[in-house]
């Protein structure tokens, strides 16, 4: 049963993820906190924070929460139902591509997706901050964070362990 | 010797990769890239490997950032799909996501045994809080290049408000914001 749940939430995720995985964030953290109340805003904001210490794509908080949830069986079944569909589209459109590729409408999809894609990245960031900066510590870690994130030539691990250690130390 | 290099300029790219190189070529990439695998995986298939030419990614690129889907999942698809058909895309995939899926557990496992030790718990909650850092920066500098029009501004305005305030769904949110932007963009067209 709740394997099901899973399966209908990260399937309805996987092709409402235009403008890649940051954009769904707010939804799944929706989903996965509120409506289905597997877990905290909290722990939502803490696995979100595992995932991105961790290498590879961004949406690697998808299996943590089916684990989470319902352990290997969840991981594996999350998993499926978050990669699999878009990849299923992406299968399908490229054997079109050709067609499409100059078609003037093209443009102006993408023209119009990507305010909202970039909308929706500060949704995500609104929400974990305010799901995990209870403190004035945790909040001034956050804007010193995005200000060192702003530039190209620190490296996203160095920022996250400056995080991790601030935490440490201070709190 | 000659000729080889000749015929190497000729054609950069390499033959083509079967499913084993497909899954350990992509694993390599979701172990290498923290945060933001594209500029990686650029230089891990165009430069490293010669799987696919500039153009070629560029093109595909355009696509898989259009389509729902991680761009870098997508892509992963669509390269596995050029050489090897879908046995190729779904090693490809799994290449990518299996290693990074199996580390991230066990940051979890440890995370789990010691999250009573406070030092732990703060670790995390400092790491979360460097974690939303770095969405606002990545949102940020998204923001800087397309900051030009009014529309961009009302859409990302209405974004906020749609999903903080009025907490629609994310159907009805990009349903609504992509009709009224391809409307505006048309209108103001012709």
């Amino acid at each position: 049963m709740i394997l099901w749940t899973l399966v209908i939430v990260f399937t309805q995720l996987s092709v409402l993820a235009f403008g890649g995985g940051n954009a769904i964030l707010p939804e799944m953290q929706h989903q996965v906190v509120t409506v289905h109340q597997w877990m905290t805003a909290e722990q939502f904001s803490s696995l979100f924070a595992m995932a991105q210490a961790a290498p590879g794509p961004n949406m690697m908080i998808v299996p943590l929460v089916g684990w989470h949830v319902a352990g290997p069986a969840g991981l594996l079944v999350t998993s499926l139902a978050k990669f699999g569909p878009s990849s299923i589209i992406t299968v399908y459109v490229l054997k079109f591509w050709q067609r499409f590729k100059d078609h003037p409408l093209r443009a102006r999809f993408e023209k119009a997706l990507k305010p909202i894609t970039v909308g929706l990245v500060l949704v995500s960031a609104w929400l974990i901050a305010d799901a995990s900066a209870q403190n004035a510590l945790l909040i001034l870690i956050v804007i010193l964070t995005a200000i060192l994130g702003m530039f190209k030539k620190v490296h996203p691990l160095w920022v996250m362990a400056l995080g991790a250690g601030l935490g440490i130390c201070l709190l | 010797m000659k000729a080889e290099a000749i015929s190497m300029e000729r054609e950069p790219v390499s033959e083509a990769p079967d499913c084993k190189a497909l899954f350990t070529g992509f694993m390599q990439l979701g172990l290498m890239g923290f945060g933001g695998v594209l500029p990686l995986a650029h230089r891990i298939i165009v430069e490293d490997k010669k799987w696919i030419d500039e153009g070629k990614f560029t093109d595909l690129l355009g696509v898989c950032q259009l389509l729902p889907g991680g761009n870098i999942i997508n892509m992963s698809v669509a390269i596995g799909m050029e050489f090897q058909g879908i046995k190729g895309a779904i090693s490809s995939v799994l290449g990518l996501i299996s290693a990074p899926t199996a580390i991230v557990l066990i940051i979890y496992q440890v995370y789990e045994h010691f999250q009573y030790l406070t030092a732990v718990q703060h670790m995390i909650q400092g790491l979360a809080a460097a974690a939303a850092g770095l969405l606002f920066a990545t949102g940020f500098k998204m923001l800087r290049p397309i900051l030009k029009s009014y529309l961009t501004v009302l859409t990302i305005a209405l974004t906020l408000v749609f999903m903080l305030l009025i907490k629609l769904p994310l159907a009805l949110t990009l349903f609504i914001l992509v009709a009224i932007n391809l409307l505006v963009l048309g209108v103001k067209k012709s």
